[in-house]
């Protein structure tokens, strides 16, 4: 096989996002499952629409974040719908990032969430590109 | 219903099987949409948990089930639960088998609404990807309390979609057993099947939960048929009880008190135009119902256990001897494990064991306990718990721990058993209703039996994790078989030796007399057998009787039978007769061992005898004295057994004796109230037999003769 073959490539890189942890590969395969004739790029649709609806829920953190005194209840629900929603398209590490800003929350360490906040959206944004990078070989590939 | 009933029927089933998910957060929604559609279910979606109601309320939605989030905005899944059980009969509403009860009252109070949502058939709670084990914990009980009957965690995996058509068809099966109540075989085979298909689905979730579902189910049978009957009377101008009225109702009721709060002067605190004192008065009961669901959850006191049980225990004469034995040793066991168990039940930690103890394990604590009543009742006991087990098993193709705990509950509320319930704490007060539906269902025969497979199935799952409870309730049985063992046959149940460990932990805390079990973990159990042969004796006439219902039983029921029967093959002889309770005499000579098979073997007897016990009842009667006794002995081996893990098996195996089935069948067949009375002993049967021999015993049953 040709290593710089477009559909190895895809391969390969499915791959390295699986093993350098940024996606979770049971979850990543179970969206991929779901596409179907119909549905040919269901897994590229939901990581836009969490994309989407995600960055409305990092302005909502960091909203509450500057707003003294902080609204840790509120917080925290947000923390949880971005938690769940990362882990369900399998964002490891983004969700891993989200798991230890909610303990900050909890804690009620304005500090610790203001710096693992930072992390998130680190996390987040490296995601984004990587995932970007792939579904447009996906789609080239066809 | 009929409608629903007849798409479940349909070949395609289950796709097309109507589905509302209920979700804030898109991403999520849209992934469980896109999983449910590759399921091929009809999906609706909604992102707001009012517009999910308002669509639930219309009637020209109908849905089979009802997914939604536990975490939104706008109202959470927890008040979105309260609202579709008080207005609606979902048949998802709990897991837990409290609940369940709570659920059956709330249906027959909601008849209105009900009528209007029969369709609806369940409500699954999602629950976010855990943040912590007591997170979870919390966040499921409060579900099931809720009413939920069955939780997916996030991230929600299709596996799990592809099998929550269970619920419904758990639900309508009810209703089909409400309907027909003659108990015909092929019923018993459709609800088998679906018991089968719940036990693989459980994967996602927990097998505890399943029990709980079933016993929603049954309890949602009951209501159904209320609703059915009062459907002609309740068509009237409906009362739409939103948020706002609801929590003026209950603004209104905390002024006044909840005792004191009286539909007349709810009214006039609330002051609502073209509210009517009718329609407050319904849906005080219905709110009081939730409050007593809601407590019976929080509740579980040890008290009632020990309370409870020496109340039942002191009646029972002969058998009584042992019976206070048992309760001492349970009384030993109340001090730790009971607290533990109560507090296992109620999902709290078990501060005092400090026994990690999920709460299937509670459950199944709750089973051993009543294992023990029945011991201590002997005959008496075996009765109750027949019926109860009937209970389960028609009610619920889910009879899980939960549901076992149901049925012990039931049990209770039959006779000594009631103290077994009690222990429950809490859930008694739920108990007595769900024993109530449990009665009801037994009525159904058929759809006990059916329910009896399912739970069988479902009990095996949930008996992974119960196997350590097991393994402690197996102590406290060992320890009530102690006492009973005074006799010498006890000793063997000891035999159980590798569950030692649990039993020993217990024994110490329990009397000297289980211990003597300990001793037992010989397994000695032969010696202890003849003795039990004694005992068998007086059984054995009683048996024959048992013997023709068995041989009803196993045409019906054959599918639980033979999973037993499996699973006793390893035991053995013993096995064979320990299960026929009824048996019981018989397997006395089996003994240990077959103690917990017979409870088990009754409980799938049960299920199958519902209608047999009857008859089997009366011959128990003759014999329980000694049988009991004897029985209680051998609940305490199979406990060890159980403990044992291979120990456990064995049980099962013993179980599968057909002859104890038989006997159940024939008593089910004879009277209603004699299967009441059996369905109960069954119950408390099988509530012991799910904690050891759940997993391997009911699966089998299901299986195959």
């Amino acid at each position: 096989m040709d290593r710089n073959h477009p559909q190895h490539q895809v391969l390969y890189m499915r791959r390295s996002l699986f093993d350098q942890g940024y996606i979770d590969r049971e979850q990543f395969i179970q969206l991929e499952e779901l596409q179907d004739d119909a549905n040919p790029n269901f897994a590229e649709e939901i990581v836009t629409l969490f994309y989407t609806d995600s960055a409305r829920l990092i302005q909502n953190i960091e909203q509450i974040l500057v707003n003294k005194p902080i609204d840790f209840a509120r917080l925290d629900d947000i923390l949880h719908q971005f938690k769940g929603s990362s882990s369900s398209i399998g964002a490891k590490k983004v969700k891993e990032a989200c798991t230890q800003l909610r303990e900050y929350c909890c804690a009620e360490n304005a500090e610790g969430c203001m710096r693992t906040l930072q992390v998130v959206k680190q996390e987040y944004a490296v995601l984004k590109r990587k995932l970007e990078t792939y579904f447009q070989m996906v789609r080239q590939v066809g | 219903m009929s409608t629903a009933s007849s798409s479940v029927v349909s070949d395609q089933f289950p796709a097309g099987l109507r589905v509302l998910v209920v979700d804030d957060d898109l991403t999520c929604l849209m992934i469980l949409e896109r999983m449910l559609r590759t399921c091929l279910y009809e999906v609706t979606k909604s992102n707001r948990a009012e517009l999910a109601l308002d669509m639930l309320r219309d009637k020209r939605n109908i849905f089979d089930i009802v997914i939604s989030d536990v975490h939104m905005p706008d109202m959470d899944g927890f008040k979105l639960l309260e609202q579709v059980g008080l207005e609606m009969d979902l048949p998802v509403i709990s897991k837990y088998p409290i609940l369940v009860t709570l659920r059956r009252i709330f249906t027959s109070l909601n008849l209105n609404l009900l009528l209007n949502f029969d369709l609806v058939r369940s409500l699954i709670c999602v629950i976010r990807a855990v943040m912590s084990a007591d997170d979870s914990k919390h966040v499921v009980m409060k579900s099931v309390t809720h009413g939920a009957c069955d939780y997916l965690i996030k991230p929600v995996r299709i596996e799990a979609l592809k099998n929550i058509w269970q619920h419904v068809v758990r639900k309508k099966k009810n209703e089909w057993k409400e309907i027909e109540q003659s108990g015909s075989v092929d019923e018993g085979d459709r609800q088998q099947k679906p018991s089968e298909d719940v036990d693989y689905s459980s994967s996602a979730n927990e097998g505890n939960w399943r029990s709980s579902k079933r016993r929603k189910d049954e309890e949602d049978e009951a209501d159904d048929r209320d609703d059915r009957d009062d459907s002609s009377t309740l068509k009237k101008p409906q009362v739409v009880w939103s948020v706002e009225l609801h929590q003026q109702f209950v603004a209104a009721v905390n002024q006044l008190g909840i005792d004191k709060a009286v539909p007349k002067k709810i009214l006039e605190l609330m002051n609502v135009p073209g509210l009517t004192r009718e329609n407050v008065a319904s849906h005080l009961q219905k709110y009081r119902l939730y409050l007593r669901r809601l407590s019976g959850v929080s509740q579980h006191p040890g008290n009632s256990f020990m309370s409870p049980q020496d109340a039942s225990y002191g009646p029972l004469s002969s058998l009584n001897g042992l019976d206070l034995q048992t309760f001492a040793a349970t009384g030993h066991i109340p001090a730790q494990s009971l607290a533990t168990l109560q507090a296992a039940g109620l999902s709290r930690s078990t501060a005092k064991s400090g026994i990690p103890m999920p709460l299937v394990e509670q459950r199944n604590l709750f089973s051993f306990d009543n294992a023990k009543l029945r011991f201590g009742d002997g005959q008496p006991q075996h009765m109750n718990n027949g019926k109860q087990m009937n209970l389960l098993h028609g009610i619920p193709t889910n009879m899980e721990p939960k549901q076992l705990v149901n049925l012990h509950h039931s049990a209770q509320s039959l006779g000594g058993m009631n103290m077994q319930v009690s222990p429950h704490g809490g859930h008694n007060g739920q108990s007595s209703s769900l024993l109530m539906q449990m009665s009801q269902p037994q009525a159904r025969g058929q759809i006990l039996n059916e329910t009896a497979g399912g739970q069988v199935a479902r009990l095996p799952t949930s008996t992974g994790q119960p196997i350590l409870s097991n393994g402690i309730a197996g102590g406290v049985l060992t320890r009530s078989g102690i006492g009973e063992n005074g006799r010498a046959g006890y000793n063997q149940v000891p035999q159980t030796s590798s569950m030692l460990n649990f039993p020993l932990n217990h024994a110490a805390e329990l009397p000297g007399n289980s211990f003597p079990l300990g001793s037992t973990p010989g397994i000695s159990a032969l010696p202890a057998k003849g003795g039990f042969h004694e005992d068998a004796n007086s059984d054995i006439k009683g048996s024959a009787g048992f013997i023709a219902s068995y041989d009803i039983f196993n045409d019906l029921q054959q599918h639980k039978p033979n999973g037993w029967e499996l699973q006793n093959v390893g035991v053995g002889l013993t096995f064979d007769a320990s299960q026929h309770s009824n048996s019981l005499r018989s397997n006395i000579d089996v003994a240990p061992s077959v103690l917990i098979n017979q409870s088990y073997s009754s409980g799938q007897r049960n299920g199958q005898n519902g209608n047999a016990s009857v008859t089997g009842k009366a011959i128990f009667s003759v014999g329980e004295g000694t049988e009991h006794r004897n029985n209680g002995q051998n609940v305490g081996h199979h406990m060890n057994n159980l403990l044992g893990d291979n120990s456990m098996r064995i049980k099962t195996e013993r179980v599968p004796d057909t002859s104890f089935q038989p006997a159940l069948f024939p008593q089910h067949f004879g009277q209603e109230d004699l299967m009441s009375a059996l369905l109960k002993q069954q119950q408390d049967g099988i509530g012991p037999a799910e904690n050891e021999f759940d997993f391997d015993g009911y699966p089998l049953d299901n299986i195959p003769v």
